[in-house]
C-alpha cells in the first residue's frame, strides 16, 4: 500500500500524515506537491489537514483550482482511494468529488479537542474492518466544520448509507452536547456513493500512538495492512 | 554619488520632538554624523534608538543577569536564545511582548506579535513546533476588558492555527491594572540541529543582500516608537500603527527559508520586525562588523509614491533580510519562487561600517551601522524605592474575619478567571499539531515528545505581578522559582529561561527602582537554580494615563525531561492514593489570591523565598518522579493549599476525585488553607511508595508531610481547628465555568 500525501501551501498536517502513516504503521509514503501534474504510484491519497492557499476566501475553495486536482479527480473516478481530513474534507466537497458543505462553527470559533465517533457505515474500505457502531476516539481541529447538506441530500447520503461517522458521546449516542461544531445529524464524515472517496473532519493521523492518547486512527488504515500481508 | 540631498520636511526642534529623541539625543546625532540628519535618517536613528529597540533604559540592568551555561549554545543578542538538548539537537526559544499593539487593535495586535516571534525562531534555522502565551487582562466584569480578552485569544488563534504552530500553553491573570494596558507574551520555540544554527550577521565583502518574503507598505510605521511611550485616551487614534497579519504568507515564508537554509548558502539572516528594513540590515551590519549598502528602489511595494523614509520605518509584516554567497542569487530565487514569495537582491555587504541608503544614485542615508545597534545610547536612570509601599507593606493581616463557609470561600477562588479553568482559551487553539504535545494544556507545564529519542521538553510560562507589586525583589525570585517549580512538578530538570519584563515608564523613578529589583531577584534566582537566561523582551511605558500596571516579568522556562515516561501531571489518577506535602507552609497571606478574592485587598508582604530550600524541594520532587514513585505532581501557588489540592481532584474532563486530609501544626485556618508559601509540591504516592518518598524527601532535608488520601466524593481539609468541605463535584463545575460565568454578556463576536 503505497500513500501520496498532498501538500498545498499552507497545509500543515501532512508531516503528521506521514509519521503516522510511514514511522508509525510501515506503510510507504510519499508527498505529492500540488502543482505536480500526475498522482502514478500511489495507492491512496492523502488531503491533509492545514489552510491550503490560506483559505482566505472560503476554505479549500482555492485549492480545488490547484494543478494536481484535476489528476485527483481522474485518480478518484479510476477508483483510486482518497482520504481527506479536515481541510482535505473540505476540499473534497469544494472540488466536488464529496456532497455537501463545511461552514463555520456552530460557536464561531476555533476547536480543538477530543471527539468521539460513532461508525454509521462499513460500505468504505477505510472503515470496512470496523462494526457498524463502533465507537472510536480522535481529535478535531477547525473552524469551519459544521457539515451541511440539503435535505433531500441528506436522504440519499442515509439511504445510500454514505454517512460514514457521526460525533456521539462516549457510550455511542449522537447527542447535541457530543456536536463540537453544528453539523447537520452530527455529521463528521462522508464518502462517495463507490466509497472509494472518504471524508471526515477529525484527525485519524492523531489517534495513532497510545501516547498520544488513542490509537483508533490506525484502524482507518489497518485494513490495508491485512490485506497487504494476505 | 551624491551628498545626502534632504528632498522631505525640514528636520526642526518639533519634528526632532515628534520622533521621540532628545535634544540630547540629537545632539549625538549631529556628533555621530558630524551634519544635521537627514529626514530619512532622523526616521532611521529614531526607530532605534527607541525604548522598544535599543533597551537604553533597561540594559544596565538586564547586564546583571546570568546568561552562560554550559548547555547555553546562544545567550542573549541574537534573535533567539539557543540551549543545546542533546540528541545532537537545540531548543530556539524565546519571548516577546506585543502589548501596546494589541491595546489598540486586540486581533491583529495579538496576530502579530504571534508572526513576529515565530519569526524570531525560524531566523536561526529551528523549525518552530510549539507557541505559549501569557496574558493579563482587567477583570471582565468590564465590556472593554472582555472585547480585549476575545479579540486577543482570536487574533493567537487566527494566525497560529493557519500558520501551523500549535499553541500548547500558556497562563492568564485578571487585575484592575492591566485593564488600560492588556499584555500580550508570546513565546515561541523551536527545534533545530545544534551544529547549524544560523545567526544574524552580515559578512563577506560583496555578497549580496536579499529582500524575502511579502511586499512593503506604509502598515505600522513608527511601531517601535508606539510601544515606547505611554497610553492616554488618544491612544486608539493609532490604530494605523499596528500592522496586519498574513499567517499564510508567513507559513510559506517559513518553509522557504527553511529550504533555504538546507542549501548551506545563508550568511546571516534576521526579520523585519519591530522598524523592519532598518532594523534588520543595521543590526546584521552591526554584529558582522560590515556595513551594507541598499538601493530602495529595488525593495518590492505594495503603496505608491512612498518615500524612503516610509520604507524604511515600515513595519509590513512577514518580511526577512538575507545574506547569501556571492553566486548564490538564482537558488534564492528559485526556492523563493516555488513558495510564490518575492527575493530581490536589493543591496550588498560593504567594509566601511555604514548602513548606507540609496534610492537609485541618490544616497538618502549614511549612517555607521555600530552607531544605530550597539552604540545605541543606555541610561542608567534614578531609581528610588516609593514610599507608598511601606503603607502597603505593613497592612495588618493578624485579624481578617473568616468566611461564613470555608467551602464556599475555596468554591469562590477556584471560579475566579485567574484560577479557573482555562480550557475555553486554549480549545480555541491547535495544541495537538506535530504529534509532539504529551502532556496537554491545563497542567502545571506542558511536555512535549521529541520524536525518535527517548527524552522531551518541559515549558512553563509564569510570573506574579501582585507579588511584585508588593516587593520587586521577591516577586522577581518567584518569577522564576515557579516557573522552574511548574517545570520540576513535570517530571523536567529547568535548564534555561527567557523573560519578558513588562514595566510602566522608566523615567519614573519608582518605576525604574521597581525594574531594577525585580532583575536583582531574578538574577539571583537564576543562579541558586541553574537556569541562565538565554534572551528576551523589554515592554516599558505600559501606563495608562499616568497608572502603572504591576511590574509584571514573565519567565518561560524550559525542562528537560530525561524519558518521556517521567511526564507527570498535577491530577490525582484515583482512589487510595497517599497526599504528601513537600516542603512547608507558613503565615503568609500577603499579596494572595485569598487576600484579594474573599477580601478585596491588595496588601501586605508577598511570600518569602528560601532559595537554598527552593532548589531542594524541586530535586526532591524531580527524584521521586524519576526514581517511578509519583502518581501526580502539582505546584501550590495562587489559591495555597486548598486551592492546589482542588486542583489536583478536578481534570479538565471526566470524574473528579475526592479528598480527605488534615493539614498538621498551629497556622490559623485561613494561612493554612490559603497561604501562598512558596517552595511547595503536592504529590500524590501509591500507598507502598510512601516509605521510598519519605526516605527521598529526608535524603534533600525537605520537610514531607502526608495530609491525606485520594477518594471519595467530598472534598475535606481541616486544620488550624477549623473543616474546610464541600461537594467535589461543586468545585468541579466552580472551576471548569470559572471563566465562561465571568465573560458571559462581554463575548467579542469575532471568532479564529
Amino acid at each position: 500500500m503505497r500513500f501520496g500525501i498532498l501538500v498545498f501551501p499552507g497545509s500543515w498536517s501532512h508531516q503528521d500524515f506521514r509519521h503516522a502513516l510511514a514511522d508509525v504503521m510501515g506503510f510507504q509514503a510519499q508527498e505529492v506537491w500540488h502543482k505536480e501534474t500526475s498522482v502514478t504510484g500511489h495507492d491512496c491519497l492523502i488531503l491533509p489537514g492545514g489552510f491550503a492557499h490560506g483559505d482566505y476566501l472560503r476554505a479549500g475553495a482555492i485549492a480545488r483550482f490547484s494543478p494536481v486536482m484535476s489528476e485527483v479527480v481522474r485518480f478518484a473516478e479510476r477508483g483510486g482511494l482518497v482520504l481527506g481530513s479536515c481541510n482535505g474534507f473540505q476540499i473534497l466537497c469544494e472540488a466536488g468529488l464529496l456532497p455537501g458543505a463545511l461552514l463555520r462553527n456552530a460557536s464561531l470559533q476555533y476547536r480543538c479537542q477530543w471527539v468521539h465517533l460513532r461508525v454509521e457505515s462499513t460500505a468504505t474500505p477505510f472503515t470496512a474492518a470496523l462494526g457498524p457502531g463502533q465507537v472510536l476516539r480522535m481529535p478535531i481541529s477547525h473552524g469551519e466544520g459544521r457539515y451541511y447538506a440539503d435535505p433531500e441530500a441528506l436522504r440519499r447520503l442515509n439511504g445510500e448509507g454514505r454517512i460514514t461517522f457521526r460525533y456521539c458521546a462516549p457510550d455511542g449516542a449522537p447527542s447535541a452536547e457530543a456536536n463540537p461544531n453544528g453539523s447537520s445529524e452530527n455529521i463528521a464524515g462522508v464518502c462517495n456513493a463507490r466509497g472509494n472517496v472518504l471524508g471526515l473532519m477529525p484527525h485519524p493521523e492523531r489517534a495513532a500512538e497510545s501516547l498520544l492518547g488513542s490509537v483508533d486512527g490506525r484502524l482507518l488504515f489497518e485494513g490495508f495492512l491485512a490485506r497487504a500481508s494476505r | 554619488m551624491s551628498r545626502p540631498v534632504l528632498a522631505e520636511p525640514r528636520v526642526t526642534p518639533e519634528v526632532v520632538a515628534a520622533h521621540g529623541l532628545t535634544e540630547e539625543e540629537y545632539a549625538a546625532i549631529h556628533g555621530i554624523l558630524a551634519r544635521p540628519p537627514t529626514y530619512t535618517e532622523l526616521g532611521i536613528f529614531s526607530v532605534m534608538w527607541s525604548e522598544h529597540c535599543s533597551y537604553k533604559s533597561s540594559r544596565v540592568h538586564l547586564q546583571t543577569l546570568p546568561t552562560e551555561g554550559p548547555r547555553i549554545l546562544q545567550g542573549p543578542g541574537e534573535n533567539a536564545g539557543v540551549v543545546d538538548i542533546g540528541h545532537g539537537l537545540a531548543a530556539v526559544f524565546k519571548i516577546e511582548s506585543h502589548n501596546h499593539p494589541s491595546f489598540i487593535e486586540p486581533y491583529q495586535g495579538a496576530a502579530t506579535g504571534v508572526g513576529g516571534i515565530i519569526r524570531d525562531i525560524f531566523t536561526m534555522g529551528a523549525r518552530p513546533i510549539c507557541l505559549l502565551d501569557s496574558l493579563r487582562f482587567g477583570p471582565l466584569t468590564e465590556a472593554k476588558n472582555g472585547y480585549l480578552f476575545g479579540g486577543v485569544v482570536a487574533g493567537i488563534a487566527g494566525y497560529g492555527n493557519a500558520v501551523g504552530v500549535p499553541t500548547v500553553g500558556g497562563e492568564v491573570a485578571f487585575a484592575e491594572c492591566y485593564a488600560g494596558n492588556p499584555l500580550v507574551n508570546v513565546l515561541c520555540l523551536g527545534i533545530a540541529r545544534a551544529d547549524r544554527i544560523f545567526t544574524a550577521r552580515a559578512g563577506g565583502l560583496g555578497n549580496p543582500v536579499i529582500y524575502v518574503g511579502a511586499k512593503t507598505g506604509r502598515d505600522g510605521i513608527h511601531g517601535a516608537t508606539m510601544a515606547s511611550e505611554t497610553f492616554d485616551e488618544t491612544s486608539e487614534e493609532r490604530r494605523p500603527t499596528v500592522q496586519v497579519g498574513d499567517p499564510f504568507r508567513e507559513k510559506l515564508l517559513i518553509e522557504a527559508c527553511l529550504e533555504l537554509m538546507e542549501t548551506g548558502e545563508v550568511v546571516g539572516i534576521q526579520d523585519m520586525g519591530a522598524a523592519g528594513l532598518t532594523c534588520s540590515s543595521c543590526e546584521m551590519a552591526s554584529r558582522g562588523g560590515t556595513g551594507i549598502e541598499l538601493d530602495l528602489t529595488r525593495v518590492p511595494r505594495r503603496e505608491e509614491g512612498m518615500i524612503p523614509y516610509e520604507v524604511m520605518l515600515s513595519e509590513s509584516q512577514e518580511r526577512m533580510l538575507v545574506v547569501v554567497r556571492r553566486g548564490a542569487e538564482e537558488a534564492v530565487r528559485a526556492i523563493f519562487a516555488k513558495w510564490d514569495l518575492d527575493a530581490v537582491v536589493v543591496g550588498h555587504v560593504t567594509g566601511d561600517g555604514m548602513l548606507r541608503v540609496l534610492e537609485g544614485e541618490k544616497v538618502v542615508a549614511e549612517i555607521p551601522a555600530r552607531a544605530l545597534a550597539e552604540g545605541a545610547p543606555a541610561y542608567r536612570r534614578p531609581a528610588t524605592r516609593p514610599g507608598w509601599l511601606d503603607v502597603l507593606q505593613k497592612a495588618d493581616l493578624s485579624d481578617l474575619p473568616p468566611p461564613a463557609d470555608w467551602g464556599a470561600a475555596l468554591a469562590a477562588l477556584l471560579a475566579s478567571p485567574t484560577i479557573a479553568c482555562k480550557r475555553d482559551i486554549w480549545r480555541q487553539y491547535d495544541h495537538m499539531l506535530y504529534l509532539n504535545t504529551i502532556v496537554l494544556p491545563g497542567s502545571d507545564a506542558v511536555v512535549l515528545r521529541l520524536k525518535g529519542h527517548p527524552g522531551g521538553l518541559a515549558l512553563a510560562a509564569d510570573g506574579n505581578g501582585r507579588y511584585c507589586f508588593l516587593d520587586p525583589y521577591v516577586g522577581g525570585m518567584i518569577a522564576v522559582a515557579e516557573a522552574a517549580r511548574n517545570v520540576s512538578c513535570a517530571g523536567a530538570e529547568p535548564v534555561a529561561l527567557t523573560n519578558c519584563l513588562n514595566f510602566g515608564d522608566p523615567t519614573r523613578p519608582e518605576i525604574m527602582w521597581q525594574f531594577a529589583e525585580v532583575v536583582r531577584g531574578m538574577g539571583d534566582a537564576c543562579r541558586a537554580l541553574g537556569t541562565p537566561v538565554t534572551g528576551g523582551n523589554v515592554s516599558l511605558y505600559n501606563e495608562m494615563l499616568g497608572r502603572a500596571i504591576f511590574p509584571t516579568p514573565i519567565v518561560g522556562m524550559l525542562g528537560l525531561l530525561e524519558h518521556i515516561r517521567h511526564a507527570t501531571t498535577q491530577w490525582f489518577k484515583g482512589a487510595g492514593d497517599l497526599v504528601y506535602l513537600l516542603g512547608e507552609t507558613h503565615d503568609e497571606l500577603g499579596g494572595s489570591e485569598y487576600l484579594k478574592v474573599v477580601h478585596g485587598r491588595e496588601e501586605g508582604r508577598p511570600p518569602q523565598l528560601d532559595l537554598a530550600r527552593e532548589r531542594a524541594v524541586q530535586a526532591a520532587c524531580r527524584a521521586a518522579i524519576r526514581a517511578g514513585c509519583v502518581r501526580s505532581a502539582h505546584d501550590t501557588s495562587e489559591g495555597g493549599l486548598a486551592v492546589a489540592l482542588a486542583e489536583s481532584c478536578i481534570p479538565v474532563e471526566g470524574e473528579p476525585v475526592g479528598f480527605t486530609g488534615t493539614l498538621p501544626g498551629v497556622l490559623r485556618p485561613e494561612a493554612a488553607f490559603f497561604a501562598e508559601s512558596q517552595s511547595r509540591i503536592l504529590l500524590s504516592v501509591r500507598p507502598e511508595h510512601a516509605g521510598a518518598l519519605e526516605a527521598l524527601a529526608r535524603d534533600h532535608g525537605v520537610p514531607c508531610t502526608l495530609l491525606g488520601t485520594t477518594g471519595g466524593r467530598t472534598f475535606t481539609l481541616t486544620a488550624g481547628g477549623a473543616s474546610l468541605q464541600a461537594e467535589v463535584a461543586v468545585l468541579a463545575e466552580a472551576w471548569r465555568r470559572g471563566l465562561a460565568a465571568a465573560a458571559a454578556g462581554n463575548r467579542d463576536g469575532r471568532g479564529a
